[in-house]
């Protein structure tokens, strides 16, 4: 193989011997990478101004209480990008269904699939340093979905739920949010402070996972068999060599 | 206490005088009297309208009979029930409701007293209201609290067979209040886990506002009926809304103004006492509107925040110092943030190493084999 072989202008001997025929896949849809990074933007917002709401930032001296409105708009951004976040994961939900398969693999784990559980401890080792390569996935690999499935359908949920009902709290026990999430109160002890500390600790789950997500989708990007980070961008999965399992 | 009526050929409560009667006896005026109707009715939130309606109802309506007894407590709810501030109130309320049986204010004791208790059962049956202050205990087959030299519970259990409505007095009866903080040894157990048959009224509170309990017996006497209840069955006139949704410190809040300890500058000024644990945000309650004392004051308004009294189980959310509390479930003493923290600190630590790892591992690979591709 030369340089008009492989179309690539500044390939030397030692490039041309990586050189592997690249296949890729449209894995993420448009709705999908939209969704995941409105979702991205609308957690970070929800983290730093949630933690302000649980430990306010020092008070602050601009003007009477009248023409100063700092903790006012710190909780608007929590409730608008909560509202964002919400109606993105009901969108998200739409489009698991009308979606590619791939949409769908957030909401529909299959658990009582022995092969699947196989390859979820293949992918556990291969994060243990004991297994020498990965596998290769269109869509997520097993453990990746289990960790989607609990960190986000379920994590997500979750505070989308406590949310909602805490936010229901100040429009009034008449309004109609109250009357869909007033449960919300009843399964946590009939205590609202309950439902603040839970979502508190929700948000710990979504940091962590946030950590971890970066991390891993850096590293597989690196020494994975496939393309992680611009996946997310464009759309397209590409594969680093032909080689079969 | 109530006249002694006979109750033969017809039904027993027609025997006993209105609230008119009464208040009239006491020489009460009929121009105050129609001044307790029309503040009642503002009290109640009700339209003017409905002042000749209460009027009418005080003036017709026999008095209901009540049984008013105490478990596990500390007659907070009593002692802030006799300085209802509202007009007449303190005079006439004991006095309108037919107070038959109340051991710590009824002026007979031992034997008589609870010769009184069973004679208005059986006289009322199923027309009298019952009030309780306080819990059973039940563990120990109720043995932590004998009244009467029984266990509360049986008394509890014996008047609420025949009550009409049974109204849970304070956050004692409503939730269990201290008594059933964890770990609850007594077994302390609210009213409404105890008596399922009967419908309940929760005025929650340790104790509840005076002028809240008197509102509630005058909307149920006038109405002969519960007023609107919240999903966990607490009057919505009263427990609608928050102490924050009407506390007058509201702005402070909103522009982030908060008092940063007990003795700073911002406290002076009266500044929000969110950062200070105020459980204002999460506490339905009138206090903010009502306030105590004849509208003297309430807590926030003293400088302390909020404590939550009038909420589920609020002695075991944690400090009332705090805004974000301790946890207990996971065994040892920290709140949300030292957990959140120390198990994302982990997951960070975990995710350093594992890097380094794999870059060792990455550069191991690569001295070893010759060509990348292989591996790759």
């Amino acid at each position: 193989m030369s340089t008009s072989e492989s179309g690539l202008h500044d390939v030397d001997e030692s490039d041309l011997a990586t050189v592997s025929r690249q296949t890729s896949v449209y894995v993420y849809e448009v709705p999908v990478r939209l969704w995941h990074w409105i979702n991205a933007l609308a957690i970070m917002v929800l983290c730093v101004t949630g933690y302000f709401i649980g430990s306010p930032p020092p008070s602050m001296q601009i003007a009477e209480p009248t023409h100063q409105f700092v903790f006012g708009y710190i909780r608007f951004a929590h409730f608008a990008a909560g509202w964002i976040l919400a109606i993105g994961f009901l969108g998200r939900v739409y489009w698991a269904i009308f979606g590619n398969h791939h949409a769908r693999q957030l909401f529909y784990v299959p658990i009582w699939r022995g092969s699947w559980w196989r390859e979820v401890f293949f992918e556990v080792r291969w994060y243990l340093f004991l297994e020498r390569a990965p596998k290769k996935y269109v869509g997520h690999n097993p453990l990746a979905q289990l960790a989607m499935f609990c960190f986000i359908t379920l994590g997500v949920s979750f505070m989308i739920v406590t949310g909602l009902a805490l936010y229901s709290e100040g429009l009034g026990k008449e309004s109609g949010l109250y009357a869909l999430f007033g449960w919300v109160f009843t399964l946590f002890g009939n205590n609202p402070h309950i439902v603040h500390t839970y979502h508190h600790l929700g948000m710990w789950w979504i940091v962590i996972f946030m950590i971890i997500h970066i991390y891993v989708a850096i590293r597989e990007d690196i020494m994975s068999r496939q393309s992680i980070v611009s996946t997310m961008i464009s759309g397209t999965r590409t594969f680093k060599d032909d080689l079969p399992d | 206490m109530h006249p002694k009526g006979d109750i033969e050929g017809g039904p027993a409560v027609s025997q006993i005088e209105t609230f008119y009667d009464v208040m009239r006896r006491q020489g009460i005026t009929r121009r105050s009297f129609m001044k307790y109707c029309s503040l009642t009715a503002a009290a109640l939130g009700l339209s003017p309208a409905m002042v000749p309606r209460i009027a009418h109802a005080m003036e017709t309506k026999p008095r209901t009979p009540v049984i008013w007894v105490h478990g596990l407590e500390c007659t907070c709810c009593s002692e802030s029930f006799i300085r209802s501030a509202h007009p007449l109130a303190k005079d006439v309320v004991l006095s309108m409701i037919s107070l038959d049986y109340d051991d710590t204010l009824m002026a007979a004791a031992g034997h008589a007293a609870e010769a009184a208790f069973e004679e208005t059962i059986a006289k009322y049956r199923g027309n009298y209201i019952l009030a309780v202050e306080g819990n059973p205990p039940l563990n120990e087959d109720g043995m932590f609290c004998i009244t009467g030299g029984k266990p509360f519970v049986e008394k509890l259990r014996h008047a609420a067979k025949d009550a009409k409505a049974i109204i849970s007095w304070g956050a004692c009866a409503s939730y269990g209040c201290v008594q059933a903080a964890k770990p609850n040894p007594t077994q302390a157990t609210p009213v409404h886990k105890v008596i399922t048959d009967k419908p309940i009224i929760k005025v929650p509170g340790c104790p509840p506002i005076a002028e809240v309990m008197t509102g509630v017996i005058t909307y149920m006497l006038t109405f002969d009926r519960l007023p609107e209840l919240d999903r966990q069955g607490r009057p919505a006139m009263f427990y609608g809304q928050r102490i924050h949704d009407k506390c007058y410190r509201r702005p402070h809040f909103d522009a982030g103004q908060f008092v940063e300890a007990w003795d700073d500058e911002n406290a002076r000024k009266g500044y929000c006492l969110y950062k200070m644990g105020c459980k204002g945000p999460t506490t339905y309650n009138a206090c903010s509107t009502v306030r105590w004392n004849e509208g003297v004051s309430f807590p926030i308004q003293s400088g302390h925040g909020c404590i939550g009294c009038s909420e589920d189980g609020f002695w075991d959310q944690g400090s009332f110092y705090n805004r974000v509390t301790d946890l207990t479930q996971f065994g040892v003493e920290a709140n949300a943030d030292k957990v959140g923290m120390a198990a994302a600190g982990v997951a960070g630590a975990a995710v350093a190493v594992h890097a380094a790892v794999s870059a060792l591992k990455a550069a191991q690979k690569k001295t070893q084999t010759q060509t990348s591709k292989e591996e790759a």
